[in-house]
């Protein structure tokens, strides 16, 4: 059940990440990362990161998908007829291969190593957002301090870049 | 059960998908989505092997990666308006302005 499950997730997730590289319209191309974005959030839930799942949805999907969609919407843009770089077929079977290639080298690999103290069991037991908290807010603290500063950084940033800018003749006046 | 090499596969398979939309696009904004993917696909690697190997670690990154992409966004997204109010268009081979 949970391999048909992964199954289409996977599928369907590399499908929108193909199409929202391919398609033409850029409003296509937010709808088909939506969709990537939705799935990727599915591959969570089958590996018991029900935290990162709401995380998923609420911050890549309800946040950053609508301001890029906003953005979208907000430039206008007309679709070029050349929307590929120009010498675009000359990646596509060396991207084609080293695909292949790696996607070879990593099914066969035997991956593994030392076990961590979260095992699944009790991981489900207090459930994972519990698992989550008491860790950041013990070991990962510091890191969660600079992510915070990192974020107002951003959003301070963020408006000033995009804060119009005053004319210079009624600064003159002023 | 499915192996933790299916699921590294998958993320590879994503991360090139990104990885080529960054090369061939030359729209800017799509050029962003596909660092999106990119992320994304990381993000499962991190989940995944967090699984596997019993340790919360790899999904208190993957929180950080997610916050640190909101940034990304927000501040690719701010460059592009501001590099479109000059009258410049979003296509990358014509956004030369600090070339000199």
């Amino acid at each position: 059940m949970v391999l048909v499950f992964f199954s289409y997730f996977a599928l369907a997730s590399i499908a929108a990440g193909v199409l929202t590289v391919a398609l033409k319209n850029p409003v296509h191309c937010g709808l088909a990362l939506l969709a990537l974005l939705l799935h990727v959030s599915g591959l969570f839930i089958l590996l018991n990161a029900e935290f990162l799942w709401a995380v998923q949805v609420i911050v890549y999907a309800g946040a950053i998908l609508v301001l890029y969609l906003f953005v979208l919407m907000l430039l206008n843009l007309k679709t070029d007829d050349r929307y590929f770089h120009s010498s675009y077929l000359y990646f596509l079977p060396p991207a084609a291969i080293g695909t292949l290639y790696v996607v070879t080298l990593l099914l066969r690999s035997p991956f593994g190593g030392t076990k961590g103290d979260a095992p699944t069991v009790a991981v489900l037991q207090d459930g994972d957002t519990y698992a989550v908290g008491i860790k950041m807010f013990s070991d990962y603290l510091l890191q969660f301090e600079v992510v915070g500063v990192f974020l107002l950084g951003a959003i301070i940033g963020a408006i000033v870049l995009a804060k119009t800018p005053k004319p210079v003749t009624e600064q003159r006046k002023g | 059960m499915v192996p933790l090499s299916a699921y590294v596969a998958v993320s590879a398979v994503l991360f090139f998908t990104g990885l080529l939309g960054v090369l061939i696009r030359r729209n800017f904004i799509i050029v962003l989505m596909s660092v999106e993917i990119m992320l994304n696909a990381a993000n499962i690697n991190l989940v995944a092997f967090s699984h596997y190997l019993e340790s919360m670690a790899g999904q208190l990154v993957a929180l950080f990666v997610i916050a640190i992409a909101a940034g990304e966004a927000a501040i690719g997204l701010a460059i592009i308006i501001v590099v479109f109010r000059g009258k410049i268009s979003t296509n990358v081979d014509e956004m030369n302005i600090l070339k000199w």
